[in-house]
Parts: structure tokens; sequence; C-alpha cells
């Protein structure tokens, strides 16, 4: 470094770092101390039995290998994709097509407001509260089961949360209607922000409307969906409420729709802070390996 | 690049780290030193901290005991002693994980701030009894005659591996067979419970009448989960043995019976307290019977809703099968209270005291824990239960009280119990079978108590 030139200007560096030191100090406390000390616990055995408390005892990777001794966390691991899968594409396809149809100057859709309220409002309800209302609806003998017998699709209850699918396809579809109305506004936003005489140009020289979103809105949208997908993904490998309330924390049927962080949640029952900690970082690598894949592919440009 | 590189890092640490922060808040706690709990009777604390999961035990002390002034929803006060209630519902554990956090504490508590007294269940009462967190009664002054008319088995579950009582409960849980009378007059052409009897008197003939109910358009239970504590009470081993998880010959003929009633279309798989379940406490709900002891009948089967069987008074009760018992809540002083004297008083009052136990049948129906006080109860012509019909089950609930044994308890039963009934669900619905099923038993279970080996 050179010293001298440093001491000749006058310095507002400083004030960068000064205004930064709030956001660091409670990052350090509340994000990177924790994480340490995740990391740190899943080499103990430390867990309570009964009221007993048992360890911390250094057991090296015996956490790590215990996990991953049966299939189970993989199976965990493709239950939660499953599910994001299965609620993240209807949920980018709906997105697009509303954000393409309110962002549209030629359409003039009156009352649009009034749908982008709405559209959010299922984003509101608490996951929970939204996860029992459709465990009453959907419950064997609940009012869903009922139309569909007195219209006579079906001759008696259909168990919808006692089958794999029907459980899989309904944590999914709850997650879509609650994250649609939240992406379709990002997706606007990022509409809107292209500049409207790529439109103009593209109408002049005859394109039609099927033209223009394929080949001008969606490659100038793709930093903001790389957005949307990331924190989808990263949203989709947390998903706990919906499954956790809509299966009363089992996972049912047979932990077929057992995620990650509901087997995590499972081993907090005996305060297992060692077999705890190893599911968090096996969690934290997979996060980071998806995210660099979906950053390479957007550095890619 | 670089720098998107770190910026992924960064970022995924931060919502790692987020996780993180639910997860491990790091408690080694050290253990808790219980040997200062030594009673002495000349100070007495001036707060008395209850712990308990609902208000059925605050109606009763407001009720029944002494001298109890209510001052608001969770306080009251006995002669210048303030008493505090912690009421944190059983849901999710939340109220022993509150509980096992406070008495881990608790040598380090204020005196004021100390648990003094608190509540358990049958079903995780050896987890707190064999730990030096509960105080034996002897220790408070309560003596064996004191208890004499308490029956056997509610002293057995709440008696520590080396034979020491350590609390005491006010209720008796003997359950019985309760049947719906209209479908009994129906089916089975009387609703007369020595007759009724004959055709549940032991499981060929529970399930042949099942079939006659189906053909009728009746469920035999509500729920397999129904009839689980009536073979789960009757076990001859425990849930664990040298540290190996062990499943009762009597666990898999409750498999088998519930699997075979499944299939033949007699009863469902609901979970117990689902609105599904309940539905058979209406009319058109169609079920026969349902299995419980006195506090079922009373609190749990919507007798103050109009129209329900219960409400109109159509339910009758019969011995079943078999004798078992269901639940039950005993009162424990927590080693370190500085309020021995009141606690002791307590238990003294609302769980020997034969005239306030009498009381406690004619307000609340509760089949209490003092033989002679049920057994003239039983003899009363005078006494009759409104949900019953009019009917005076209790000799029925008195012999099921005394055939009733405890011996095959352990730490591990709430955890044992709860996950065969959740695992064995997706095997009655026919989604998996017995051996996936009873796999994924085994592993809720190991979840639940790491220190634990599978069969």
């Amino acid at each position: 470094m050179n010293k001298g030139r440093n001491s000749k200007a006058v310095s507002y560096n400083k004030w960068g770092y000064i205004f930064l030191i709030p956001f660091i100090l409670t990052y350090c406390v509340f994000s990177l101390i924790p994480l340490i000390n995740t990391i740190y616990n899943s080499f103990f055995e430390c867990y309570r039995a009964g009221l007993t408390q048992i360890g911390p005892n250094f057991v090296g990777l015996a956490n790590f290998k215990e996990i991953f001794l049966t299939p189970d966390i993989w199976i965990y691991l493709k239950n939660t994709m499953i599910m994001w899968v299965l609620g993240f594409i209807p949920q980018i396809a709906i997105s697009l097509l509303l954000a393409s149809w309110f962002a549209d100057n030629r359409l003039r859709l009156k009352g649009s407001t009034v749908y982008k309220t709405i559209i959010y409002l299922p984003n509101l309800i608490m996951a929970s509260a939204f996860a029992m209302l459709f465990f009453t609806l959907f419950s064997d003998g609940g009012p869903i089961n009922d139309i569909l017998i007195k219209i006579g699709i079906i001759a008696k209850p259909y168990r919808f949360l006692s089958h794999v699918w029907s459980s899989r396809l309904l944590i999914a579809a709850m997650n879509t209607l609650m994250w649609f109305g939240n992406t379709t506004i990002l997706l606007m936003a990022g509409m809107m922000g292209i500049d409207g005489s790529i439109f103009e140009a593209a109408e002049v020289d005859g394109a039609t409307p099927n033209e223009v979103f394929y080949k001008i809105t969606l490659p100038l949208l793709k930093p903001i969906l790389i957005y949307v997908a990331i924190t989808s993904l990263i949203g989709g490998l947390q998903m706990f409420d919906v499954p956790q309330v809509l299966t009363g924390a089992t996972g049912d049927p047979a932990r077929s729709t057992l995620t990650l962080i509901m087997y995590l949640n499972k081993h907090l029952y005996s305060k297992n802070l060692g077999i705890g900690g190893a599911i968090s970082v096996f969690m934290f690598i997979i996060t980071g390996i998806l995210s660099l894949i979906v950053f390479k592919m957007s550095a890619d440009d | 690049m670089r720098k998107k590189l770190l910026s992924a890092i960064l970022a995924s640490a931060m919502v790692l780290g987020c996780l993180a922060g639910c997860g491990s808040s790091n408690t080694a706690t050290p253990e808790a030193d219980t040997k200062e709990a030594e009673v002495t009777t000349s100070e007495q604390g001036k707060v008395l901290n209850i712990y308990c999961w609902n208000d059925e035990f605050k109606t009763r002390l407001e009720n029944l005991y002494p001298g109890y002034e209510v001052v608001d929803a969770t306080n009251g006060k006995i002669g210048d002693v303030e008493v505090k209630w912690n009421i944190t519902p059983s849901d999710d554990n939340a109220y022993q994980n509150n509980l096992d956090e406070t008495l881990l504490k608790q040598a380090d508590a204020a005196a004021d701030d100390k648990v003094d007294l608190f509540l358990l269940e049958a079903d995780y009462a050896v987890k707190y009894v064999d730990t030096e967190y509960t105080m034996p009664v002897a220790d408070l002054g309560i003596t064996e005659e004191d208890t004499a008319n308490q029956y056997q088995y509610t002293k057995d579950i709440v008696t520590d591996s080396n034979g020491t009582l350590k609390g005491l409960s006010w209720q008796g849980c003997p359950g019985v067979l309760i049947y719906n009378r209209e479908a009994a007059k129906e089916v089975l052409g009387t609703d007369d419970p020595a007759k009724v009897q004959e055709s549940v008197k032991d499981w060929d003939t529970f399930l042949a009448t099942a079939a006659t109910m189906k053909d009728k358009g009746y469920k035999m239970v509500s729920s397999v989960n129904d009839i689980y504590r009536v073979f789960s009470d009757n076990v001859t081993s425990k849930w664990v043995e040298d540290g190996k998880i062990n499943i009762d010959a009597n666990i898999m003929k409750w498999v088998e019976v519930s699997k075979q009633m499944v299939d033949a279309g007699e009863t469902d798989t609901f979970e117990l307290w689902s609105d599904d379940w309940n539905k058979g406490f209406y009319p058109d709900g169609k079920v026969f019977c349902y299995f419980g002891p006195a506090w079922l009948i009373d609190f749990c089967m919507a007798a103050d809703v109009e129209g329900s069987i219960a409400n109109l008074g159509g339910w009758g009760a019969t011995e079943g099968p078999q004798a078992f018992s269901w639940g039950g809540t005993w009162i424990t002083a927590a080693a370190g209270t500085d309020n021995a004297d009141l606690v002791k008083d307590i238990m003294l009052k609302l769980t020997c005291d034969e005239s306030i136990m009498t009381e406690i049948v004619k307000q609340y129906n509760d089949f209490v824990n003092n033989k002679p006080a049920m057994e003239a109860m039983a003899a009363d012509t005078e006494y009759k239960s409104a949900v019953l019909g009019g009917q005076n089950a209790l000799a029925m609930f008195c012999n099921g009280a005394d055939a009733s044994s405890k011996e095959f308890l352990s730490a591990y039963d709430q955890a044992c119990t709860e996950e065969i009934q959740n695992n064995m669900k997706a095997y009655f619905d026919g989604t998996a079978s017995m051996e996936d099923a009873l796999a994924g038993f085994e592993k809720a279970v190991l979840e639940k108590h790491p220190d634990l080996k599978a069969e």
C-alpha cells in the first residue's frame, strides 16, 4: 500500500465502516456466532434423556456418520425438493402470466391495484393458520369430500392425507397459493424496469405479443427470475410450517412429506444439539452448493 | 466473479444462521443440585408456584380447598400466601418443555420463584418421579395411614425405582366401555348394561358384534385408537427393556385386531380428539361405543352441547372385554419448595380427605381416589349420572380400579404411545406394510430418545 497517497487525500472511507458497524454487530451476534456454534456442536454428543443432561462429549464425526448411515436424510431432501418443484413451477407460470398482464400498458386493465392486493393476501395469513384451514377442508369428513360426494364424483370420502401424492400436492398447492402474489409483484417490478421503447420498437417491427414475451420480456427479466428462483429455493429448502401443521408433525403418510427442517425439529424433542447440528451443517452445505450453481448460471451471461 | 462467490457464501451463511438461531441455544446447564431440598417447617415462603396444563386442578382447589380466595385468572390467595398458577397446555410437549427448563434451574432460583407443586400425567410420570426433582411425600410428613384408602395402582405409578412414593392423586381412572343406548336397542335389542356386556365380554365376541353393527350401519368404535388403551394397559412387559425398544405381545394384538376391524370397515383410523373422531358423540356419527374413564364421559363427550348423545343422556356403561385404566393427574411436590407445609396440606385435603373427595364426585362426577368414598357412592341409589341416562356406573369403576396394575411403566411410555398410534395408521390405511410401519415407529422413538437402541 502507498502510505503517502493515503495521508494526503481526505478520506471518508472510515464513515462507511462506522455506518456498517450496527449491521456487522447484529450479524455476528445473531447469525455468525450461532452458525459457528452449530458447526461446533455437530462434533459433540449432547442431548437430554428425560431430565438428565448427557454430554457434551466430543465424538468427532460420529453424528455425521449417524445421519448418513441410513438413506433417510436423502429421502427427506428429496421430499423437500419434490414439494418445492411441485409448488414452484405453477407459481412461476401463474406469476409470469399475471405480471405480464399487469405490466402491459396496452391492456389498460381496470382495477389492477385491487387484484394486486387480493393475490398478495394469502401471504398475510400465518402459514400455520393456512395449514389448519386446509387440514379441515381436506379431512376425511371435511367440506371438500362432502362436495365431491354430493356432486357424484366419488362414492366415499377420499383420504387426501393418507396418500403420498395427494398430500404432497396439497402442500405444494398451499405454497403456490401463499407465494404467487409475492412473486407476481417482484416480476412486475422487473418488467416495469424494462425500457418501454424496446417494446414500442418491437411493435413497430410487427412482433406478436407472444414474440414480445419470449424474445424481449423473458431474456431481459433473467436477473429477476434468477433472484426469484434462488430466494424461493432457499425458502423451499427450509419448508417447515405448512407440512408440519398439515400432517401434525408426523410427515405422514410414512414420512413422505417430511422435510429436512421437520427432521431437524424431531431431534429437538430431546434437545439433541449434536445430531441437530450435523443436520444443519448438511443443510448449510446443500444450500451453499445450490446457490453457487444458480449464481454460476447467472454469471455465465 | 469472486465477489459473487463471496456474496453467495455470505448469503447462505446468513440464511443458515437464521436456522441455527432457532436450533441451538447452547444449554449445557449444570446438574441442578437438589440436595439442599431440606424442609424447614419453621419458615414458609410467601409465594406458592403451581405448574399445570389446564384448569382442572385449579377449579378443584378454588372450589374445595378451605380458605382459597380467587384473585384473578392466574392468581389466588391462601391465608397470606400468594398462589401463582403457571398453566402451559400439553400440546406439542409445551408443558413438559417449560417445566423441565424451570426444574433444571430450580436450585439457583430465588425462593419465591421456585416451583412448589406441579402436576403429572401417567404417561410421563416416571420421567419425573425417578429423579431428584420430586420430593418423597413422606418427607412432607404424609404417612402411609393418610393414604391407606387410595387405590394401590395410583400409588404404583408415582413410586420411584427405590420404592419411594413421590406423588398423590385425587383421581382414579379405571375405564369402561361407553355405549350408545340407541344403537344397542336397535342392533342388540336391549340397552341393559348387563345384557350389552354379553355382546362385548371378550375380544372374539366384541369382533362378532362389530360385524353385526357394521351391517346395521354403525361403526363399532370411532377409531382404532379408542381400543388402544385397553390393550396397552394389559401388557406384560415394558416399552423399553435393557435400553432397547420392546413391543409387547398385547400391543401386537392391538395391531392385529385394529387391522382386521379397519379392513372390515368396522372402524376407522382417526386421531384421538380430531373432528372426525368426535363425530360419534352425536347421533348422526353412528358410532356404537367409546372406551374411557370417568373424565372422558363428563369432560370430553360434549355433554354441554345440545343434541349430543351425552346431553340427551344417551350413553350407557359396561365393563367391556378387559379392565383397563387411562390417564389421571398426580400432584407432586418439587424438591426445593419453600412451601412444604402448604403443599402437604393441599395434598391431604384434596387426595385424602373423604368428605372433600365425596364432594368432588357429586360436583364433577369424577371417580375419586378413595375406596370407602367410592364404595359408598357406588351403593348410593340416589346418585345418578345424567350423561349415562341415570345409570350409577361407579361399582363398575371400583372393580376396574381394584384390578388395575401398573407394573410395566417406563419413562418412554409417552413417546412410544404417541408414535405407535401415528405410525401404525399407514398400515391400517393400507398405504404401508406392517414392517415399514413398525420400522417407522422405532425410528420416531429413537429420534425422541437418543439414549435408546432399536429392538
